[in-house]
């Protein structure tokens, strides 16, 4: 019983950063229609800023929760502008390879600039110790990993279904050219949403920095995961990716409680069912 | 009359294709202007050159006397002009009020929510309802609605009319003749001759990527023969 629960929780903290990072794919899917393979770069860079701003000027987590999506937000702007923004007219493919390059690129440079091996990161001491459930021991770190990123997808979700800038970012995805000629800036809103994408996995790279090391190769790690979990949602679908993230966490989670030795692959047999019985994936729109 | 759109020599291409040759005609202030011809003779890209949709094309565009051509697309609407494309491009994520709320107020003198609600009771009782929902003729009085919002001074609309019932296509030339007295000045590709013919003021008549011909609505009689040998009607 304690392994059970202790699985389910290890599951649902997975499945917080897949529902994170597929978010934030997703949302760049939807309208650059980009698949951004550094997604796993920016995840990295997040922990890594949280890293070094407590390194080398003392900036605790709680600050660096704030500023290090700011930073990786705006360095995803500046990407954007200068660089992936001259791809949209070209074949797809462009976009793929562009940003599989610069998560290379990022991850070398760090690579040779901290080694291979993980970098230690505390946890905030407010959140240190844990919590009797009386049926588990709960990490208090990891109870507040599934809460704020419960939040934080929410957040995204509100943003984008409820707001006036998400009815933009949403018509933009289904006819860019028209809400431009209705005299929205649709250029600002790119460079703004893939901003928001790389700001949300900077985000769940802190998050993750006190979980796992802080080391360049854990987005690498991550991201191949969280593309099976954005194909098993189906592409562009927001809250598709969210729901799905966390339900392969716990699938996850569970099929080591009961077998083991398939937990690595679970994710990627249930990638393969979907694909074969709906292509769209499970929120997906069909074509 | 002022002169409110004035274009001259427009030129556009597809790629290698030259579908615009040279293409001048003139709209007044608070003028109704109706585009003639048959399909595939330009008129569409004619609409979606002035928007700045199209942007291979050479020549001359000015609205209100500002030279639009190095006007980028998303500052089309902030100049005074506002587009309905033929699709009627009402987006299926969004709501009914969603879309109404879409386009961004760009001057004011333009229609309060209130205002088109009650110009458009339909759209009131549907504002919920995700937008593509909508019946095709809703969806055009949708299209229509959500640009009167906006303030724009001129309005162009691409077939607005087209796979419509009558009872509808009555309905959208009453909303255009309330527009007129509004002062708004429309240019309008239509195919509905008869339609087109109780709402314009002017007519142009296109073949070939150009403008063949220009004359007022008194003169509709005596231009038949010539536009039933243009159009094949």
């Amino acid at each position: 019983m304690q392994a059970l629960f202790g699985q389910l929780l290890i599951g649902l903290i997975n499945g917080s950063f897949y529902a994170l990072l597929s978010l934030g794919l997703a949302v760049i899917f939807g309208l650059l229609r980009v698949i951004n393979f550094a997604h796993g770069a920016q995840y990295m860079l997040g922990a890594f800023v949280a890293y070094l701003l407590l390194q080398y000027l003392g900036i605790g987590y709680w600050a660096a929760l704030v500023v290090a999506p700011l930073v990786v937000g705006l360095f995803g702007a500046v990407i954007e502008r200068t660089m992936l923004s001259r791809l949209y007219n070209l074949d797809p493919l462009y976009g793929l390879l562009f940003t599989f390059g610069l998560a290379l690129t990022i991850e070398g440079t760090f690579r040779y600039l901290y080694g291979a091996s993980g970098q230690p990161y505390a946890a905030p001491p407010l959140l240190a110790g844990g919590t009797n459930l009386g049926f588990m021991f709960l990490p208090n770190y990891r109870g507040w990993v599934v809460v704020v990123s419960l939040l934080a997808c929410l957040g995204t979700w509100l943003l984008i279904e409820k707001t006036k800038l998400g009815s933009y970012l949403r018509a933009a995805t289904e006819n860019p050219v028209l809400v431009q000629a209705f005299g929205v800036n649709v250029p600002l809103l790119l460079t703004f949403t893939y901003a928001l994408g790389a700001g949300l996995a900077a985000f769940a790279g802190v998050l993750a920095a006190p979980v796992y090391q802080v080391s360049p190769l854990m987005g690498t790690n991550l991201i191949i995961v969280v593309f099976a979990v954005v194909v098993v949602g189906g592409m562009g679908s927001i809250m598709g990716a969210i729901l799905t993230g966390y339900m392969l966490g716990i699938a996850e989670g569970l099929t080591k409680v009961f077998y083991p030795e398939a937990s690595n692959i679970v994710i990627f047999v249930i990638m393969a069912i979907v694909l074969l019985l709906r292509p769209a994936g499970l929120f997906g729109r069909d074509a | 009359m002022k002169p409110m759109l004035q274009v001259k020599n427009l030129n556009t291409w597809y790629g290698e294709s030259h579908v615009l040759h040279g293409v001048d005609m003139t709209v007044g202030e608070g003028e109704t202007v109706t585009i003639l011809g048959r399909n595939g003779v330009g008129k569409t890209t004619t609409l979606r050159t002035i928007v700045g949709i199209l942007r291979e094309r050479k020549g001359q565009i000015l609205f209100d006397g500002r030279d639009m051509m190095t006007v980028p697309l998303h500052r089309t609407a902030h100049a005074g002009i506002g587009f309905v494309p033929e699709e009627r491009g009402i987006f299926a994520t969004l709501t009914v009020e969603e879309n109404l709320m879409l386009p961004p107020v760009v001057a004011r003198g333009g229609m309060s929510l209130d205002e088109i609600y009650e110009l458009f009771p339909n759209l009131l009782e549907r504002r919920t309802s995700p937008g593509t929902k909508l019946s095709g003729g809703e969806q055009q009085m949708l299209a229509m609605a959500r640009i009167l919002r906006t303030g724009v001074k001129m309005l162009l609309l691409d077939e607005p009319t087209e796979g419509l019932a009558p009872v509808i296509v009555q309905r959208i030339g009453e909303v255009l003749k309330k527009l007129k007295e509004r002062g708004m000045t429309v240019l309008l590709v239509e195919q509905n001759f008869r339609f087109a013919s109780k709402i314009a003021d002017r007519f142009y008549l296109m073949d070939h990527g150009q403008m063949v011909a220009d004359f007022p609505v008194a003169e509709l009689p005596n231009q038949m023969p010539m536009l039933h040998k243009v159009l094949g009607v």
